[in-house]
C-alpha cells in the first residue's frame, strides 16, 4: 500500500492530484499531511490549508487529529479504511503541536466503525439469478474490470469464462484481470477497444459486468450499450450498480465469493455460434500491426517488448496515445501487471507510478511506457529515480504532440492543430544529465537492440523511441457514439506534418 | 420517471464535520436537497439526519447508496413508502394592529399555533404540522404581512415500534428493510 508524506500548505496541495487519481481508480493510499499547530487553525497562519476540505470529495475518508491521544486511532482506521472494501486514499492531517505532543502509546486492535460495513457473500437468490440467465444465454459476454484484480478473483473469473466458454472483454485497469493471449480474451473495450469485444458486446445476449463501474469510455454512448442484452453486475460497491447503465441482475458482494458461489450454478456450454461469430469479426478487424509501414510506429515497439519482457514485465503508462497502444497491444500473462491512470487519466502519472511499483516489486521489470508530453509533466522525478537507485526502464513514445488531443483535432476538429505541437528537450542528453544511460531510437530495426540493452542494463535506462508524428489510435469509437459505430484503422497512408521539435 | 420527493433517515456518527460530507455529497454528485435536519438521536454520539429529496426512484437510491458509503453514516432508510409520522416547525412573525390582532389570534388556535411572542405592532407564531399544514396557515397569514420565517425543514419518524440508532431496523417496515440490506434491490 502507497503512503506519502506531505508538508502544510503547498505540500499538501501537490498531493490533490494524486489523490483523486488514485480515489477514482480504488487505489488503496494513505497521505499524511502537516498542519499548522491547532491554535492557528482557522486563523490564516502561514501554510496553512484546509486539506480535509479540499480533499473531502476525493477521498475514501479524512481527518485532522486534534488530540494526540487520537493519533493512533487515526492511523488504525485509515489504514483499515484504505485497504479494505473498495480500496481508495484516506488522508489524515495533523498539526505540528500533535506531532510533537507525548502521550501514552495505545494502538488498537480493531477499528471501531459502525458505519463501515465490508463485502458481504451476495445475495444467493440473485447468484441463482444470474446462473439461469448465463445457463440459457446464446451470446454471453463477460466484461472483467479492475475489481477482479483486487478481489483476486482471477482464477474464478477464468473458470467461469471456461467452463462456459464465455469471451471476456477487459477495461482499461481491469487488462490483466484475464490473459489477453487467452483463446476467450477478446482484448480491451470501449472507444478504442477492439473492433471485436465492442461488436460481442453490440451483439451479447447477456453481458456479465464484474468489477467494473461502467466508465463512460468503456460503454460509449449509454443508450446504445449493449442494447439487446440482459446485463448481470457483480460490484462490491453497491453505488455502482445502476448508476450508469439499466441493470438487471445486481449482485453486490466480494467478487471472489460472488464468483465461487456463481460458478457451482452453471453447466458446461460451448456457444459454437457465438465463438465463431466472434472469429470472424477477429478475422475481418484485428488490430493494426503496422506491418506495411517504414517508419517506426508505436506498434512495432509494443511487439518486441512484448517479446522481450513474454508479458511478465510491469508495464506503467502515461496518458494519451501512447497509454491505449500499450493497452491494447500489449500481451499481459501476468495479473495486475499493467499499471494505468484510468478514471482521471493524469497524464504524468507513467514515471512516478512506474517508481513506486519497482520500489513495491523490485524483483519485476518494470517499463514506464511513457508520452513526450506526459513525461514532461513529471520528469522532475528522475532525480528521486536516481538518488534512490530505482531501476525503471523508460520509453517515451516521442511524437512530438500532444498527440491524443491532436488525433481529436485531426479528426473532428478539420486538423487545426492548436496546442498540441510540442517542443521537447532532448530527452538523451536530459537523461544524461541524471547519469542515466540513454538511447535514441529512429527506426524499425533498432528497436530490439535497444530494448535489450535496456533490459541489460543493471539500473534506470531512457529509450527516446522518435515514432511516426501523425500515427493514430485505432479502432475509435468517436465520443458520444455507441460502441458499434467504432471507426477502423483507415487504409491509407498517414502524411506527415512537419514537427516543431529542438532535435 | 417521475420525480417524488422523498424521505430520508440517516443515522450518523457524531463526529466534526459529518454534516460538511453529507451536503459536500449532495452538491458534488447534483443531487437535489429540499430540507435537511439534524439533531441528536437517542443513541449518544449518535446524530439523526433528515433529508427531503426530490428526484425519480433511481436518483433517490443512488443519493440513498452514495449516503451509505460515507463511513460515519451509521445508516439509511428511506421511509418514504411508510406509515410516517413527519413534523416541521416554523416560526413566523406577522404584522399585527389592534383591528387584526384578534383575528391572527384566532387563525393561530385552529391552527393549534402558539404566540410565542408580542410586540407593539408584530405576533410571533409558533406552529407545526405538515409541509402542507404549514404552507396554509402562511398563505391565511400573508394578507397580513409577513415579516419573518424560520422553518427547520421535515423530521419524520416511522409510526409503531421505534426507529432504532442500534443497527436494528425494529420499527421500520418491511420495504425499508430491504432497502437497508439488499442494495441489490434497484430499479
Ligand atoms: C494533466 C493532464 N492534462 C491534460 C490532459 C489531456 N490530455 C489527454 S491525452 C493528452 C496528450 C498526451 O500527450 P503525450 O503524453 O505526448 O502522449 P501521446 O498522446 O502523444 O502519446 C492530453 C493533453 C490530461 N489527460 N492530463
Ligand atoms: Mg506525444
Amino acid at each position: 500500500m502507497g503512503v506519502c508524506l506531505a508538508t502544510s500548505g503547498p505540500g499538501a496541495t501537490n498531493l490533490v492530484t494524486g489523490i483523486a487519481n488514485a480515489y477514482l481508480d480504488s487505489v488503496p493510499m494513505v497521505a499524511l499531511t502537516g498542519q499548522v499547530q491547532t491554535w492557528f487553525i482557522g486563523k490564516d497562519a502561514f501554510q496553512e490549508i484546509d486539506i480535509t476540505g479540499i480533499t473531502l470529495p476525493i477521498t475514501k475518508h479524512n481527518s485532522l487529529v486534534l488530540d494526540v491521544n487520537d493519533l493512533a486511532e487515526a492511523i488504525k482506521e485509515a489504514f483499515y479504511i484504505a485497504r479494505t472494501g473498495r480500496p481508495g486514499p484516506v488522508l489524515i492531517d495533523i498539526p505540528q503541536d500533535v506531532l510533537t505532543n507525548i502521550c501514552e502509546y495505545h494502538y488498537p486492535a480493531h477499528a471501531d466503525l459502525p458505519g463501515y460495513r465490508l463485502p458481504l457473500q451476495g445475495h444467493p437468490a440473485q447468484i441463482r439469478k444470474a446462473a439461469k440467465m448465463i445457463n440459457e444465454a446464446r451470446n454471453p459476454v463477460i466484461v472483467a474490470g479492475r475489481g477482479v484484480i483486487i478481489s483476486g478473483a482471477f482464477q474464478e473469473l477464468k473458470q467461469l469464462a471456461e467452463s462456459s466458454q464465455i469471451p471476456v472483454v477487459n477495461t482499461l485497469l481491469g487488462i490483466t484481470a484475464f490473459p489477453t493471449n487467452h483463446v476467450l480474451s477478446l482484448g480491451m473495450g470501449g472507444m478504442h477497444g477492439t473492433a471485436y469485444a465492442n461488436k460481442a458486446i453490440d451483439a451479447c445476449d447477456v453481458l456479465i459486468a464484474i468489477g467494473m463501474r461502467m466508465d463512460d469510455r468503456l460503454t460509449g454512448q449509454v443508450s446504445g450499450f449493449a442494447p439487446n442484452a440482459k446485463i448481470i453486475h457483480v460490484d462490491l460497491d453497491p453505488a455502482e450498480i445502476g448508476k450508469n447503465v439499466r441493470v438487471d441482475v445486481p449482485i453486490v458482494g466480494d467478487i471472489k465469493k460472488v464468483l465461487s458461489a456463481l460458478n457451482k450454478l452453471i453447466s458446461a456450454s460451448q456457444h459454437v455460434e457465438w465463438i465463431n461469430d466472434i472469429e470472424q469479426w477477429r478475422t475481418k478487424y484485428p488490430l493494426y500491426r503496422a506491418t506495411d509501414c517504414e517508419q517506426l510506429m508505436p506498434q512495432h515497439i509494443m511487439k518486441h517488448l512484448n517479446e522481450a519482457t513474454h508479458g511478465d514485465a510491469l508495464l506503467v503508462t502515461g496518458v494519451g496515445q501512447h497509454q491505449m497502444w500499450a493497452a491494447q497491444y500489449y500481451e499481459s500473462n501476468t495479473v495486475n501487471s499493467f499499471i494505468s491512470s484510468g478514471g482521471l487519466g493524469t497524464m504524468g502519472f507513467g514515471l512516478p507510478a512506474a517508481m513506486g511499483a519497482k520500489v513495491g516489486m523490485p524483483d519485476k521489470t518494470v517499463w514506464c511506457i511513457d508520452g513526450d508530453g506526459s513525461f514532461q509533466m513529471t520528469l522532475h522525478e528522475l532525480a528521486t529515480l536516481v538518488q534512490d537507485n530505482i531501476a525503471v526502464k523508460i520509453a517515451i513514445f516521442n511524437n512530438g504532440y500532444l498527440g491524443m488531443v491532436r488525433q481529436w483535432q485531426e479528426l473532428f476538429f478539420k486538423r487545426n492543430y492548436v496546442g498540441t505541437p510540442l517542443t521537447c528537450p532532448d530527452f538523451v542528453k536530459l537523461a544524461e544529465a541524471y547519469c542515466i544511460p540513454a538511447l535514441r531510437v529512429t527506426t524499425q530495426e533498432e528497436v530490439p537492440g535497444a530494448i535489450k540493452q535496456a533490459m541489460d542494463h543493471d539500473g534506470p535506462f531512457l529509450i527516446d523511441f522518435m515514432v511516426e508524428p501523425e500515427a493514430n489510435v485505432f479502432p475509435m469509437v468517436p465520443p458520444g457514439a455507441a460502441l458499434a459505430q467504432f471507426m477502423d484503422q483507415p487504409k491509407k497512408e498517414v502524411t506527415a506534418w512537419p514537427r516543431q521539435n529542438t532535435l | 420517471m417521475a420525480t417524488t420527493k422523498h424521505t430520508l433517515i440517516a443515522l450518523v456518527q457524531d463526529r466534526p464535520g459529518v454534516l460538511n460530507r453529507v451536503a459536500s455529497m449532495f452538491r458534488r454528485r447534483g443531487f437535489n436537497m429540499d430540507s435537511v435536519a439534524v439533531g441528536h438521536s437517542e443513541t449518544p454520539h449518535v446524530s439523526r439526519v433528515t433529508i427531503v429529496v426530490s428526484g425519480t426512484t433511481a436518483t433517490v437510491e443512488q443519493v440513498r447508496k452514495q449516503l451509505a458509503k460515507l463511513i460515519e453514516v451509521i445508516k439509511v432508510v428511506d421511509i418514504t413508502q411508510d406509515q410516517m409520522t413527519s413534523r416541521e416547525l416554523a416560526l413566523i412573525k406577522v404584522r399585527a394592529t389592534s383591528p387584526t390582532r384578534s383575528e391572527i389570534i384566532e387563525m393561530t388556535d385552529i391552527f393549534r399555533g402558539n404566540i410565542v411572542d408580542v410586540g407593539a405592532d408584530s405576533l410571533t407564531i409558533e406552529v407545526t404540522g405538515d409541509e402542507d399544514k404549514i404552507e396554509s396557515f402562511l398563505n391565511l397569514l400573508r394578507p397580513f404581512g409577513i415579516r419573518e420565517i424560520a422553518r427547520t425543514g421535515r423530521i419524520a419518524m416511522v409510526r409503531g415500534g421505534t426507529t432504532g440508532s442500534s443497527g436494528e431496523e425494529k420499527g421500520i417496515s418491511t420495504r425499508s428493510r430491504e432497502h437497508v440490506h439488499i442494495s441489490e434491490d434497484v430499479e
